[in-house]
């Protein structure tokens, strides 16, 4: 009963922006071919690679990040916010400027092939799986580890047999995330992809926007949806049946004690180094001009010399960005709060209703934008132009991230301090305000953070529904790189430089630190 | 709970009340008048025409870009007859058979194509006016082969020999216009032994990739590119982009050029679209794409050649592009009846 009113508005969002634009794609398009298509074998050896590429580029994120989020959530380490800031930016840059500077880094013997996809996927999602875990970790009481280690367990059995079992929940989340962003993944695909392996999504672009095929599109995002739903589904139930309720600790980080925190440490000195080095080729392609060093297209993105509808000045560039974004991450943060409460508070249904709130991360871009065209021409609103539309679109991919941060930290709190409260006398709310909500305010000042450097960053959605004179930074990027010419490309670096900067200091900037109390 | 509850039915009221008051532009008729001009995200003119434009006519021009002329001429499909604005500029040739089966446009061709040059002013069949024309060409970085003393490849035929194995980058017809285009042009050029000519292609080491972009900046080695392909498929007014877009245009030199022989000539159309909400004043935007002030400057700001006949070119453009003198073409209706099956084909015979 609480919580079908707290779901109502995430829940509306969803229905309205996400599953009628999809009905309307499968009612515009699903004839008796669409079953042909779904049935030839090569269908199904895309399906089989986009599968098999989300598998291995999540089982290799979570592998690389899972060491790098001790060090950083319980570890005293040097330089932690920059380290963190710089693991979670290539999750929120534009896939297609960092897959161009990872392309340009990558031996071309591995152009093309699965392996640069999968490491690819592991740059961007690294720092997703550190900060959702991470909320976690940090939280953990280190009294049980201790415990066990006194009575002479090995490092490696303390982690698997006493971490473990707490972490488990919010790992799984993670590798939720992972999943959808890599099985839906577009720009890395096409951009460090082979045309011989088209996934599902890149399938649906071609069929739609390229040879107009929509009763084959409407069969694949079908397919798409259902795969989607079920690994979902699943996901929820194993979150469910793994959660186990901890202490909440402010115990401060801990000093370095054996071989393996040292390891962790300098494994994530190592991964961030690693994952700084295309951002790093990029910051450098941006300062060269002419064969040496300079500001030049610095100056010229502030002030654009040719008077073209294409010369828009950085300066209303960034306005737009940060204004939109800002939009977003109102509705994003608000969305995904109520969403992660309902989902957390639901007796009955709440597998249904993060399966819902999260489909967004798991639906063709594509598909959403032409449903919405299709709604628009034969429903009773018509939404084009609507440039509210921008915010809202970029709040949907946002929206899930938020409720999948706060989602573990919620679960992972003892409902007794709940009924502690009510017992004294406070009303539902008032109780679930001063247990879960007092816990998770900075886990939700560091989501809203992720989701505004979400927005900043969001590049398919917004080319859908922006306006042409008023681009974001990724949109004028991607049209810069459209065009042969170094003034073109050393702009578009420019710009990437530009967008970098604002998301590393909305990322330390909402970073609150080691949750303390 | 109440409190909250309120408040999420609020919002979900909110955004329905949003929905439904949104201004439709498409149908507001009182006033100055505003054309919605539906084109794809290339479409780039001087600020000063428009502007000059709306204080001549009292008509504003909002220009809607809908993704690649693909993307752009689906949409239209999908919304033939309630339109997502009054002018469509964009359609090329490859496209135009698709979009005037779906009846997209209220036929009108602007009485100033008498102007246009006599190769492509029919070539609109009385439903839309050609604007601009421009060339997919082989582009060859001149640096690469002068250094090794190796003379670069005149003809399709050429990139099949030993002596230029692994050197071609192209894109993929699927995802990618200029892909499309350069394979148009092979199966111009071959007819039914085109399938042939990309096996021998691909037996050369020649290279796919999904985007212009990636081929042009990752794997071409041209014009200070970093790949290590000196052939890409690219378009012919790429060389006189890379003077104009140099860190120092006044000393920059050309260092690319085109291949004339393989070279796909795309003529981009404007037209009314069926169901306007401002038909008239469509036309008159149409009659002005083809007027010598805007004619002379989509060399520059689009990087396409001018439909209009006696247009000076900018130096740059008359100096360093190379028009191909016997570009290939297919009609809009065999491209239009075979487009899919040919992208089918190409997978089959180049990637699979």
């Amino acid at each position: 009963m609480r919580s079908r009113g707290l779901a109502i508005a995430p829940v509306g969002v969803v229905a309205l922006f996400l599953l009628a634009p999809v009905i309307a794609v499968l009612i515009a398009g699903i004839r008796p071919e669409s079953l042909h298509v779904v049935m030839e074998s090569r269908t199904w050896r895309i399906v089989g690679f986009t599968a098999l590429q989300a598998l291995l580029s999540t089982v290799v994120s979570v592998a690389l990040a899972l060491p790098a989020t001790y060090a950083l959530h319980r570890l005293r380490l040097r330089l932690r916010r920059l380290t963190l800031a710089v693991l979670t930016v290539p999750f929120v840059l534009p896939t297609v400027v960092v897959g161009l500077a990872f392309r340009a880094l990558l031996p071309d013997s591995l152009n093309g092939t699965l392996t640069a996809i999968i490491l690819a996927h592991a740059f961007f999602n690294i720092g997703l799986v550190v900060r959702v875990v991470g909320g976690v970790w940090s939280r953990l009481d280190g009294r049980m580890q201790d415990v066990a280690r006194t009575l002479g367990m090995s490092p490696f059995n303390v982690f698997r047999r006493v971490t473990l079992p707490y972490l488990r929940p919010a790992i799984l989340a993670s590798t939720a995330l992972v999943a959808m962003f890599t099985f839906t993944s577009f720009g890395v695909i096409l951009v460090l992809g082979s045309p011989a392996q088209p996934t599902i999504e890149v399938e649906i672009y071609r069929r739609t926007t390229q040879i107009l095929d929509l009763p084959a599109a409407a069969g694949l995002a079908l397919v798409q949806l259902i795969i989607v739903v079920v690994a979902l589904i699943w996901s929820a139930v194993l979150q469910r049946r793994t959660v186990m309720r901890m202490r909440q600790s402010s115990a401060p980080p801990l000093p370095v004690s054996n071989k393996c925190d040292r390891l962790c440490i300098i494994w994530t000195y190592v991964l961030a180094l690693a994952l700084t080095l295309p951002v790093l080729s990029l910051i450098l392609r941006s300062l060269r001009a002419g064969n040496q060093w300079s500001l030049q297209w610095y100056q010229q993105i502030t002030a654009p010399s040719a008077g073209t509808t294409r010369d828009i000045g950085a300066f209303s560039i960034v306005t737009t960005s940060l204004r939109y974004a800002a939009l977003a991450t109102l509705l994003a943060v608000v969305l995904g709060v109520l969403g992660a409460m309902a989902v957390q508070l639901a007796t009955r249904r709440g597998v249904t209703l993060e399966t819902t709130l999260l489909l967004p991360l798991g639906v063709s871009a594509v598909t959403i934008g032409f449903g919405l065209l299709l709604m628009s021409i034969h429903g009773p609103v018509d939404l084009r132009g609507w440039t509210l539309l921008v915010p809202l679109g970029q709040s949907l991919v946002a929206a899930p991230l938020v409720m999948m941060l706060l989602l573990p930290i919620l679960r992972s709190i003892d409902p007794r301090l709940r009924y502690v409260a009510t017992t004294l006398g406070a009303g539902p709310l008032k109780a679930w305000w001063a247990v879960d909500g007092r816990l998770i305010g900075r886990a939700t000042v560091g989501a809203a953070g992720l989701a505004c450097a979400v927005s900043l960053g969001e590049f398919g959605a917004t080319a859908f529904l922006a306006r042409v004179d008023e681009p974001t930074i990724p949109l004028q990027i991607v049209r810069l790189l459209g065009r042969p010419g170094e003034a073109n490309f050393g702009s578009a670096t420019a710009f990437a430089v530009v967008l970098l900067a604002i998301t590393a200091v909305v990322l330390t900037a909402t970073d609150r630190g080691r949750t303390q109390w | 709970m109440r409190v909250l509850g309120t408040a999420a039915l609020l919002s979900v009221t909110l955004a329905l009340a949003a929905c439904g008051g949104a201004p439709t532009p498409v149908s507001s008729s009182s006033g100055p008048v505003t054309v919605r001009l539906l084109t794809h995200d290339s479409f780039v003119l001087s600020t000063s025409l428009l502007n000059e434009f709306t204080a001549r006519t009292g008509i504003t021009i909002e220009i809607v870009a809908v993704g690649d002329a693909g993307e752009l001429v689906n949409r239209a499909v999908l919304s033939a007859g309630k339109p997502e604005g009054d002018v469509l500029f964009g359609v090329d040739n490859s496209l135009l058979s698709r979009a005037v089966s779906a009846s997209v446009f209220e036929p009108y061709v602007s009485p100033e194509v008498s102007h246009v040059r006599s190769e492509i002013a029919d070539s609109g069949n009385g439903i839309v006016t050609p604007i601009d024309d421009g060339d997919v060409c082989v582009n060859i970085d001149n640096v690469w082969f002068d250094k090794r003393g190796l003379a670069a490849p005149k003809t399709l035929d050429d990139l099949t020999k030993p002596e230029y194995a692994e050197l071609l980058v192209t894109e993929n017809p699927a995802t990618s216009s200029p892909g499309l285009a350069f394979l148009l042009a092979t199966i111009a050029k071959y007819g039914d032994g085109w399938r042939d000519y990309w096996s021998k292609l691909r037996a050369n080491g020649a290279l796919a990739v999904n985007g212009w972009t990636e081929a042009y900046t990752s794997e071409f080695s041209g014009a200070g590119n970093p790949g290590s392909r000196p052939l890409v498929v690219s378009y012919s007014s790429s060389p006189p982009a890379e003077i104009i877009y140099a860190a120092d245009p006044a000393k920059a030199s050309v260092t690319t050029s085109t291949m004339t022989d393989g070279c796909y000539r795309q003529i981009e159309y404007a037209g009314v679209l069926a169901g306007a909400a401002h038909p008239d004043a469509a036309k008159t935007v149409i009659d002005w794409l083809l007027s010598p002030e805007v004619q002379s400057d989509v060399a520059l700001s689009m990087f396409v050649f001018p439909a209009r006949e006696g247009v000076v070119l900018p130096e740059v453009f008359a100096k360093y592009a190379t028009r191909p003198a016997r570009p290939e073409e297919l009609t809009p209706e065999e491209v239009g009846a075979n487009q899919q099956q040919w992208l089918n084909d190409w997978t089959e015979t180049f990637v699979s």
